[in-house]
């Protein structure tokens, strides 16, 4: 099926099925909502979660599905204090702030009076996960409408209380007043001695967006005092009464065999306890150094099967893909063997992308804590209802059963979508009889998280010589279907995902697979617009007819300067661009080719389109961050290993970008209010990789189609995979 | 055994062993979770506290070599309700996202504006150089160190 931005389903609903996502909805009308206490509850209903996660949205549901599939509520207390309950987590993108500032928009109250309270399977409604930049387009939307309902109800609750007709009354700063009487009522005073649940539908009476006050303005990060003063608890500050620490003993290769263990050192250390079920094994303690000591006593044999090295990864990609894949991975206009034939210029070229490493500086974490026959985790992930459903299969119990608590986590950016650790220390719990606490390790995250999936990419393209692109083909094998299309005109394509067999475990990573896809589209631009002697920016342009990525392009530009300096051996400028997600991105750099024949990247402009910008400067520190992050995949990082080892699973042998790296970053925001606004945090970091290609390709002629680009400096030639 | 150790000049006595990391005796002995494992390496500066007055990370420091020496922790800079000028910094450029590296970016840059209070932006970034973002917020964090250091002259 085809959506609006991209060609394919989304990438998402691709490694939800490797990943065993969960569509099951057992939402039930819960005891939390008769005992929330005293004030005014709103739960907004819409038919069923999951459909309203892929966007539609559909109308006349029974009340019985409505009690079914609740998205969000909020709750408005009887001292006027407001708490929005809703499934997403927040890992550092700061829609706690983002949505607060929404919600108070629509109540008209000051962002102060609003809590949320997020991600906690007990207290907050079913959602999916916190991933495909959806937060801000769907949940932002769902906060706003139900903040919209109990708006009005609280008027017509105050119109009753004051005996007036309520198209007088006017709702302000947490009050609403007749202007005519000059009367006034707090929220707090209509909602006292009250206990009302309205459950409401979508409706879509919301406040224009050009009418904000407090969405669309610059606000602050809400709770980040915590932040600066260190008193924020993440999952690995979690303590709880009598909390063991565990550790777990790993295999030195994928796929191994334990067939040898011997734990009678590890068990002679003073307050150790041995767990083995099966192939798991590890060790609690009363603290992390001794569990340290406890897993590394450990006496174990391991059996493992021959396994392929990163040198031969394409081949292998290439050759265990499926070739007549599905039409649901395949795009097809017009006829591109008829359109070869005709073209004046065509170009056929491969290009390859590494596995990657998410590394949050937040490794992944759990603290389990098992009460009679209930499981309570505390854990940073982005899919804490998948998360329950994972812990319930492991245990064998039911969902109710197990509580999911994710505080605000130190960064995920794609990479925490399972379970794993919680299921490690709650299998730990349960053995000790106590909470356990397990934190992975720099080198346990480098090895048995999941990674952002290689890929090669063949892509042919032809052009006629007054520069109009003819055809477009495209193959990308495994990297992921995510930003495949062409925003291009181009009469005749063929674009085609092949799934592959990946041999590490790979999924999600912010921007999923549009950084490969759109590095290979806006490099082959490039070396298209070089075979036709025109100007890379003004043969995009040639091509292009889509107004909102035109403006960013434009953008971009005017504030690099494009054109006004001409590329030379020592310096190049390079231009790129794309949608993805309901976001626009147009990204100029300039780069340093250093005497040491080493890249530096001096200067990055970027201009951006989302729709309407809920925090401008959260946004800004979205884009900006994504440029730096974007740097690491561009230019150095990957994940090399040989024989179900990973080779670099250290900082000092996995090189991510650091202060040195940064170059001067330059973010051009167009604030489009006629729009709706689209999720921001992943589309941001397509851009750089081409811009910083095609820079390089302009400074030196040296065509750069892996990435990484330059993980070993600038290479004499092209590097060929 | 228990291990004399002054932090935030409190003196605590640690019964642990004296090649312990001081990072898990602060975090889950003394209950100072403010300081971060970020890869028990020495390779993030997510573990970073001040020794004396000169930034350390914490996770390659065994207990034993900080006996008499002064530690000073992300929960130690402020006085009472006033945040160091350094923390004030760091919220006015809001230059986090997560939040994960943010106590030991601060102890660092503690530290240099201690030693060298106008630094140049380029000896904020090698200063800085071992502290990791990955959420990528370097040009906010060497904006709020300029910043706070433009504060003390």
């Amino acid at each position: 099926m085809e959506t609006a931005n991209g060609v394919f389903d989304s990438e998402e609903q691709q490694h939800a099925a490797i990943q065993r996502l969960s569509y099951a909805f057992e939402l039930q009308r819960r005891d939390f909502l008769k005992v929330i206490g005293g004030g005014v509850l709103v739960c907004l209903a819409v038919k069923n979660a999951v459909t309203q996660e892929s966007g539609h949205i559909h109308h006349g549901a029974s009340d019985e599905d409505l009690l079914q599939s609740i998205a969000a509520w909020l709750h408005v207390s009887e001292d006027g204090t407001v708490t929005v309950f809703t499934g997403k987590v927040e890992v550092g993108q700061n829609i706690r702030t983002s949505l607060g500032q929404q919600v108070a928009e629509e109540l008209r109250v000051p962002l102060s009076s609003v809590q949320l309270t997020m991600a906690d399977t007990e207290l907050t409604p079913f959602d999916m996960g916190t991933f495909g930049s959806r937060t801000t387009p769907i949940m932002g939307r769902q906060l706003r409408t139900v903040a919209v309902a109990a708006r009005n109800l609280l008027i017509d609750m105050a119109a009753q209380q004051l005996h007036t007709d309520r198209n007088t009354l006017l709702a302000t700063y947490g009050k609403i007043t007749d202007p005519k009487s000059n009367r006034t009522i707090s929220y707090g005073e209509i909602t006292k001695g009250q206990q009302l649940t309205r459950v409401i539908g979508d409706d879509p009476a919301e406040t224009p967006t050009s009418n904000w006050h407090i969405a669309g303005a610059s606000t602050p990060k809400v709770d980040a005092h915590a932040f600066v003063t260190g008193q924020h608890k993440y999952t690995p500050d979690v303590v709880r009464p009598g909390m063991l620490y565990g550790k777990v003993l790993r295999p030195p290769a994928f796929h191994a065999k334990l067939v040898y263990l011997n734990g009678s050192d590890a068990k002679k250390i003073s307050g150790v306890k041995v767990v083995r079920d099966g192939e798991f094994v590890g060790v609690v303690a009363h603290d992390e150094y001794t569990a340290t000591k406890a897993a590394q006593a450990l006496r174990a044999k391991w059996d493992w099967p021959p396994q392929l090295r990163d040198s031969q990864l394409f081949d292998h990609l290439r050759s265990k893909s499926e070739q007549g894949s599905g039409e649901h991975n395949l795009h097809v206009t017009g006829d591109v063997q008829k359109a070869f034939a005709a073209a004046n210029k065509t170009l056929t070229k491969t290009y390859t992308v590494a596995y990657i490493a998410h590394s949050p500086l937040e490794p992944r974490a759990a603290v389990a804590e098992w009460s009679s026959d209930k499981l309570t985790v505390w854990t940073g992930t982005q899919r804490p209802f998948g998360v329950q459903e994972e812990l319930a299969e492991a245990f064998r119990i039911p969902k109710p059963k197990v509580r999911v608590i994710v505080p605000d986590t130190g960064a995920a950016y794609g990479g925490k979508h399972m379970g794993d650790a919680t299921v490690e220390a709650a299998r730990l719990a349960k053995a000790a009889g106590v909470p356990v606490k397990l934190i992975w390790t720099r080198e346990e995250e480098f090895t048995w998280a999941y990674f952002r999936p290689a890929g090669v990419i063949d892509i042919k393209a032809g052009a006629t010589s007054e520069g109009k692109i003819s055809a477009w083909e495209f193959h990308n094998y495994n990297s992921g279907p995510a930003g495949i299309g062409t925003p291009y005109e181009i009469p005749n394509q063929h674009i085609q995902f092949h799934p592959a067999d990946s041999p590490l475990r790979q999924g999600s990573y912010r921007g999923l697979a549009a950084t490969a896809n759109q590095f290979v589209r806006e490099s082959a631009m490039d070396e298209l617009a070089h075979e036709l002697a025109l100007d890379p920016l003004e043969f995009r342009l040639k091509n292009l007819t889509d107004t909102r990525l035109r403006a960013v392009f434009e953008a971009a530009a005017t504030k690099f300067g494009w054109g006004r300096e001409k590329s030379s051996p020592m310096r190049g400028f390079g231009v790129a661009g794309g949608v993805e997600k309901g976001g626009y991105v147009g990204t100029c750099a300039e780069v340093e080719i250093t005497t040491r024949r080493d890249v530096r990247i001096l200067r990055v402009v970027e201009a951006f389109e989302c729709g309407a910008i809920v925090n401008p400067n959260g946004l800004r520190n979205q884009i900006e961050g994504s440029i730096v992050q974007a740097i690491g995949g561009a230019l150095f990082e990957a994940v090399h290993f040989d024989n179900g080892r990973i080779l670099n699973p250290h900082f000092a042998r996995y090189r991510v970008p650091r202060f040195s790296d940064t170059p001067q970053i330059e973010v051009e925001m167009l604030d489009r209010k006629d729009l709706p606004s689209a999720g921001a945090g992943e589309t941001p970091i397509v851009g750089l990789a081409p811009a910083i290609g095609n820079a390089i390709f302009a400074a030196t002629g040296i065509r750069l189609r892996s990435l990484p680009m330059i993980p070993q400096g600038l290479p004499q030639s092209e590097n060929v995979p | 055994m228990a291990i004399p150790l002054l932090v935030n000049g409190t003196e605590h006595r640690v019964d642990a062993s004296s090649d312990e990391a001081v990072l898990t005796v602060l975090r889950d002995r003394l209950g100072l979770t403010g300081t971060k494992y970020g890869c028990g390496e020495g390779q993030c500066g997510a573990c970073t506290v001040l020794l004396d007055g000169k930034p350390v990370r914490s996770c390659r420091l065994p207990l034993g070599t900080a006996i008499q020496k002064k530690i000073t922790t992300i929960e130690g800079l402020a006085q009472g309700d006033r945040l160091h000028p350094v923390q004030e910094a760091f919220l006015r450029a809001e230059a986090f996202q997560c939040g994960y590296c943010t106590s030991g970016m601060i102890m660092s840059a503690v530290a240099l504006l201690d030693k060298n209070p106008r630094p140049s932006s380029q000896e904020i970034v090698q200063h800085m150089n071992g502290n990791i973002c990955r959420c990528g917020t370097y040009p906010r964090i060497v904006a709020a160190i300029r910043d706070a250091a433009s504060g003390k002259r």
